[in-house]
């Protein structure tokens, strides 16, 4: 057999492959590590960090829907400064990429943030989440407004050298607007997309599953949105796609790449199958070999319309 | 911790809806503990998605047993399960119950399905220390003794044992309970972990309860399950894995 480059470029970052498992999902590392070997994925993207800690929202915090999930888990983290202190040192043993992703109520948190962590040398690159339906300050807030966006791009930009991926919202009527203006900004790439607003009742009490009352939905009830958002973006500008939404199996990794995106995220999958990653890019070698592919990345962007 | 495919052996309805479950899967027996959990996926379909989170009932060289009743979606197709079928689990999880200490007397204290854990618990402890069980629910129908010594019983509608909840069965039995040195063992309804939480302080009584939440991980990753903590108000701990077993004084109920 012969073998298959799976590694892609997404803007000015490389990796060895487009499975990166998604924020939020996987902790910082440590427990998914004993269902999926780290040094064989593209990378990690960390639980959205905060400059001071964060409780989090009370229970219940998830609930499952139809094909999906909601969840207000209120961007729960233990905050840069003991993130540098106690979770680097479990991934820096690990050769993977390391993307933080960043989230805050203000431009200036934003910043702050990101200039702390980029002298932190075995960090790759920033994440930027813009779009977490689930705080009350901050959050979509920010995701819907371009304005905003752009701002944040700008100045986190011009605290780092380091790339800085924008995690876009789909809760807005032209995703594509965002990438722009992301792009204009100097951002290096867009991730999309989070979460979608939704909300679940019970029809017994009358009351909110979720103490939030919203939250976001995730899973394969999200797919085909997402893929949507992706190729909006791929239609519209010239920017660098992280896909995320609903991916189950390599067929949906290989459907992501092809309305463009350039590399994807694992997210609710890693709850229900926490090997997924390492199984999925065997099945990716395995699809590229059938079909004759020898440069994976080359499929990005390969839609017929 | 495991990722594996079990083969179910057998299935047997125990009382109306409430089942008995039972895999091989050696793999986990040999290091499970009483009080820790599986995750369970019950269909290879998009539905239901998540995982759905099962107390380990019992263990024998081989086996695992699972009791459940059957509430949603989840429950109802695994009660269908039938031999040779296969039934995907994470496990073992969480925190088990402390069998250590200064105790001669384990008093087990469970309110309907919170029965769970206990067979497991039971065997493991039977030889060390005194047992005495103490189970709750609100008909006949929801009491579930199997596996289990030494058992009162308390009905909130007086169709068996006394009429009341077990912690009027408890009261009932004080003078016994502070005659021993005992430890308190606990699973069931948060309202009953409640009531018992300020009946064990009011007596000065060591208590261990094993709590419930909606899971989706089940090992640490999502966040979804938090359960607030007295030491450290700041911060929430996790039911998957600081928990589901928590000494009664460390967690708000
Ligand atoms: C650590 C832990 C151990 C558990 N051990 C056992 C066990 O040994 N045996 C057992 O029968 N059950 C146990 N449970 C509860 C079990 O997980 C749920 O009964 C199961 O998830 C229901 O799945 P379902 O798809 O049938 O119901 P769903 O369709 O998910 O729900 C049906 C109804 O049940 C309610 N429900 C769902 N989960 C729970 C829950 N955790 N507690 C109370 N109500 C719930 C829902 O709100 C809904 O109204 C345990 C839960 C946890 C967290
Ligand atoms: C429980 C949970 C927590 C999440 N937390 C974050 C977060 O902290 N930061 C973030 O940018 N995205 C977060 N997300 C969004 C995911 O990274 C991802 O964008 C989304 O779930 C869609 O992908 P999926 O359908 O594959 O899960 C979270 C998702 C879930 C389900
Ligand atoms: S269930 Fe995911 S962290 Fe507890």
């Amino acid at each position: 057999m012969s073998k298959v480059d799976l590694s892609v470029q997404v803007g000015p970052l490389k990796f060895r492959n487009p499975i990166m498992l998604a924020s939020g999902t996987v902790g910082y590392g440590n427990e998914i590590a004993e269902f999926t070997d780290l040094n064989k994925i593209g990378g990690i993207v960390t639980k959205s960090l905060s400059l001071k800690p964060r409780k989090g929202n009370p229970p219940q915090r998830i609930v499952e829907t139809p094909s999906g999930m909601l969840n207000a888990i209120g961007l729960a983290n233990v905050g840069v400064e003991q993130f540098l202190k106690e979770k680097i040192p479990f991934l820096k043993k690990y050769d993977v990429p390391l993307i933080c992703n960043i989230a805050a109520s203000t431009v200036e948190e934003y910043v702050e943030c990101t200039r702390i962590l980029t002298q932190e040398d075995s960090i790759t690159a920033f994440e930027i989440n813009v779009s977490c339906p689930n705080v009350k300050e901050g959050g979509l807030q920010f995701g819907n407004d371009v304005a905003a966006v752009a701002k944040i791009t700008e100045k986190v930009k011009s605290v780092s050298t380091k790339p800085i991926i924008i995690k876009l919202s789909p809760n807005v009527s032209y995703i594509s607007g965002f990438a722009k203006a992301v792009k204009e900004s100097g951002g290096d790439a867009v991730s999309a997309i989070n979460t979608l607003v939704g909300t679940s009742f019970n029809i017994f009490t009358k009351k909110p599953k979720i103490h939030n009352v919203n939250g976001g939905l995730s899973g394969p009830a999200i797919k085909p949105v997402a893929l949507a958002k992706v190729l909006e973006i791929r239609k519209e500008v010239d920017i660098p796609i992280i896909g995320i939404g609903g991916i189950m199996d390599w067929k949906d990794v290989i459907e992501f790449m092809i309305v463009g995106a350039s590399a994807i995220q694992l997210g609710t999958l890693n709850f229900i199958n926490p090997s997924a990653a390492g199984q999925i890019l065997t099945e990716l070698e395995n699809y590229c070999n059938n079909f004759g592919i020898t440069k994976l990345s080359d499929v990005t962007g390969s839609y017929i319309i | 911790m495991f990722i594996l495919n079990a083969p179910v052996e057998k299935s047997i309805e125990l009382e109306n809806k409430i089942y008995l479950l039972q895999v091989r899967c050696p793999e986990i027996t040999s290091d499970v503990r009483p009080g820790q959990f599986l995750n369970v996926r019950v269909s290879e379909s998009m539905y239901p998605l998540l995982r759905r989170p099962f107390s380990v009932c019992d263990v024998d060289d081989e086996h695992l047993y699972l009791m459940f009743n059957i509430l949603g979606e989840g429950t109802k197709i695994l009660a269908r399960k039938h031999k040779d079928e296969t039934i995907d689990i994470i496990g073992p999880l969480g925190n088990g119950f402390n069998l250590e200490g200064e105790f001669d007397t384990a008093v087990i204290v469970a309110g309907g399905l919170g029965a769970a854990p206990f067979p497991f618990f039971t065997r493991m402890i039977k030889d060390h220390k005194k047992i005495l069980t103490f189970i709750g629910g609100r008909s006949h129908k929801d009491i579930i003794t199997y596996g289990m010594q030494n058992i009162s019983i308390a009905t909130e509608d007086g169709s068996l044992g006394l009429k009341g909840n077990v912690i009027h069965l408890l009261q009932q039995n004080l003078e016994q309970l502070k005659s021993n040195r005992i430890k308190i063992f606990s699973c069931g309804p948060t309202g009953m972990l409640r009531a018992l939480k300020d009946f064990t302080i009011k007596n000065n009584f060591d208590c261990e309860v094993s709590t419930e939440c909606a899971m989706a991980c089940g090992f640490g990753i999502c966040q979804g399950c938090p359960i607030e903590s007295t030491e450290h108000p700041d911060k929430y701990h996790l039911v998957c894995k600081d928990g589901p077993v928590f000494n009664v004084k460390d967690v708000l109920l």
